[in-house]
């Protein structure tokens, strides 16, 4: 209960203005419309300086514990090789005489897209924290705050290729040098466009029930769809049909390829384009968001 | 540093729009030490992100640190020190490492950060935990790491959200003898909110009052008490009777306003508190009012608060 007394001053007194005070600024009052970024920005040496402060920010507490980020997210890929690849030596014609030489680069697919479609999971923390804020609160390159978490998931994800590639090379696997070579091209430039898809999602999302609903939802068709477990010839017409229209399924072909060798395959180049021309829009999009979430 | 003229923002939500501020215009002179004070949702966080160009003004303008917030946003950002109400620090991150990267964003050279960084963990008494990572922290270190962060390249201008905000009172304590240093040595201007009263009262040489996202009173602490008319003086009975019969003995009595009985207290507003008290206690003897217990109160900024709106800011209070 508040006391009668203290109901008598009038609500809502504005201060007289105090003459002491400097005076303000002649400033223009009105609706302005948000600010367009100039288009430099996304190119100039400051974006590539804070990239990096970024990328190294993330990769220190990676480096303070390689092991842990090595293995954390390469159990599902690697468990798939060991108990399920050698299932496929029963499947007739050459995929049954040679199986895991079929099966490595879809597993090493596989591995891109569950390493960079749950990055946003390493943002949710640092937004609901406030660790986001503070850094959009600095005079940083906006696209280098997407950009740099970006890159770190790459290079987490190339390390983790290159233990699987070294790994089923132990057990007699050899893809072509120049082939692995382009081939984890491909897998880095896949994961730079979902990497970036998955942090715009948690920065639209921002609560971690519904972003984990949100990529489940994704995710499972993604890697169904992609024939990287068994080979999608074998489905019927309408399912084959939807593999096709899955951009993965095609990363997949080329990944395929490359390893084989086949740079001239016709998979490759549509693999490739596929792969670029996600991280391309991905990036339109991540770093236009960027910039109208801040101000 | 800090000149706002007729800011609004507004926000779409599913019903339509609401008006988080209405027309603010704040001045903020270099070296003031400037608390904004409000219930929850009076706009002050809204009005804090646009000063700081986390969230862009629907009209109106702002100039921080000589800059617009709209045309020149990093401008503002390189010129300015950030607190925000969470913690800025990832968890996993190094306390020394984390430190020193904010001082690169802020266009350090890397042996320049690094310094810069040592020099902050000294002096925010941060030492000893600087090769922890930032989740080992206790609450108030963790804090102290926020502020670090907010003073790395020294800005002229440092803007806290809820500083101090769950932390216990010797963290507290111990956080404003930093800020407060800081000040001293340095004359940075410091703009803060709170919703401690008493802090804002202790800490704040200038009270802006926000409520429903406007300025509703600025001034000092004491100048805004002084709109408050009088001390309260409450005076304990037995019973809610005989607060009652009590209350119609003092309402004739000169001096005493806003004679009210609530409960088993009798309260009103008195100018002088002190000085009135024997008159009070006699004359209420004199009516046969038995008095368990008597308590003289200087106006807080909650009864400016009060005064001004006919709420207290402790209402809202989560």
């Amino acid at each position: 209960m508040s006391t009668a007394a203290a109901r008598t001053g009038p609500p809502g007194t504005a201060p007289a203005p105090d003459p002491r005070r400097p005076p303000g600024a002649p400033i223009p009052a009105g609706r302005r419309p948000p600010r367009r970024p100039p288009l430099p920005e996304e190119f100039s040496v400051k974006v590539l300086k804070d990239t990096g402060i970024m990328f190294q920010r993330q990769m220190a507490p990676t480096l303070r514990n390689p092991l842990f980020f090595l293995v954390f997210g390469m159990m599902q890929p690697v468990l798939y090789l060991v108990l399920f690849g050698p299932l496929l030596s029963g499947m007739p014609g050459p995929l049954g005489a040679d199986p895991m030489r079929w099966f490595v680069p879809g597993m090493l697919c596989m591995l891109a897209v569950f390493g960079t479609a749950y990055a946003g999971f390493g943002l949710l923390p640092e937004m609901q924290e406030g660790v986001h804020e503070r850094l959009l609160a600095a005079p940083v390159s906006r696209t280098a705050l997407l950009l740099g978490r970006v890159l770190r998931d790459v290079a987490v994800l190339i390390a983790q290729a290159l233990v699987v590639i070294a790994g089923a090379a132990a057990f007699g696997v050899r893809p072509s040098v120049p082939g692995a070579l382009a081939g984890l091209l491909l897998l880095a430039v896949l994961g730079v466009g979902l990497g970036t898809l998955s942090y715009l999602l948690a920065m639209v999302l921002k609560a971690p029930f519904k972003f984990s609903g949100a990529l489940q939802a994704v995710i499972m068709p993604l890697i169904l769809l992609s024939g990287v477990m068994l080979p999608m010839d074998l489905a019927p017409g309408w399912l084959y049909a939807l593999s096709r229209i899955n951009p993965v399924s095609h990363v997949v072909d080329a990944e395929r390829a490359l390893f084989g060798g086949g740079f001239a395959a016709a998979e490759v180049g549509l693999g490739a384009a596929v792969a670029a021309g996600t991280a391309v829009l991905a990036l339109a999009l991540g770093v236009r968001s960027m910039h109208r979430l801040n101000a | 540093m800090i000149h706002t003229r007729n800011l609004t923002r507004e926000f779409r939500t599913g019903g339509g729009t609401v008006q988080a501020v209405k027309g603010l215009d704040i001045d903020v002179g270099a070296g003031e030490l400037v608390s904004f004070l409000g219930p929850n949702g009076a706009g002050k966080s809204t009005c804090l992100r646009m000063l700081t160009t986390l969230l862009l003004p629907t009209s109106g303008s702002a100039t921080v640190a000589g800059r617009d917030v709209v045309a020149d946003p990093d401008g503002v950002r390189a010129a300015i020190g950030y607190v925000g109400q969470g913690h800025g620090s990832g968890g996993d991150q190094r306390v020394r490492d984390e430190l020193a990267a904010q001082g690169r964003f802020y266009g350090l050279t890397k042996a320049e950060a690094r310094t810069r960084a040592a020099e902050l963990l000294e002096m925010l008494e941060l030492d000893a935990a600087a090769d922890r990572p930032a989740a080992r922290l206790s609450g108030g270190q963790r804090r102290r790491l926020d502020i670090a962060m907010g003073l790395i390249h020294r800005p002229r201008l440092l803007f806290l959200d809820e500083p101090s905000t769950g932390l216990d009172p010797h963290s507290r304590a111990n956080l404003w003898e930093h800020i407060l240093r800081l000040r001293a040595e340095q004359g940075t201007t410091v703009f803060m909110t709170t919703h401690y009263l008493d802090e804002a009262d202790a800490m704040a040489e200038r009270v802006v009052v926000i409520d429903d996202g406007r300025v509703i009173a600025d001034g000092t602490a004491d100048e805004l008490k002084g709109k408050v008319s009088g001390d309260l003086v409450a005076f304990g009975v037995a019973d809610p009777g005989e607060a009652e019969r009590a209350a119609a003995a003092a309402r004739p009595l000169a001096g005493a306003d806003g004679v009210q009985a609530d409960g088993t207290e009798l309260r009103m507003r008195v100018t002088r508190g002190e000085e009135a008290l024997p008159g009070l206690l006699r004359a209420l003897d004199r009516a046969g009012v038995g008095l368990t217990t008597v308590r003289v109160q200087r106006p807080t900024l909650d009864d400016v608060f009060l005064t001004l709106t006919g709420r207290s800011l402790r209402e809202g209070d989560g």
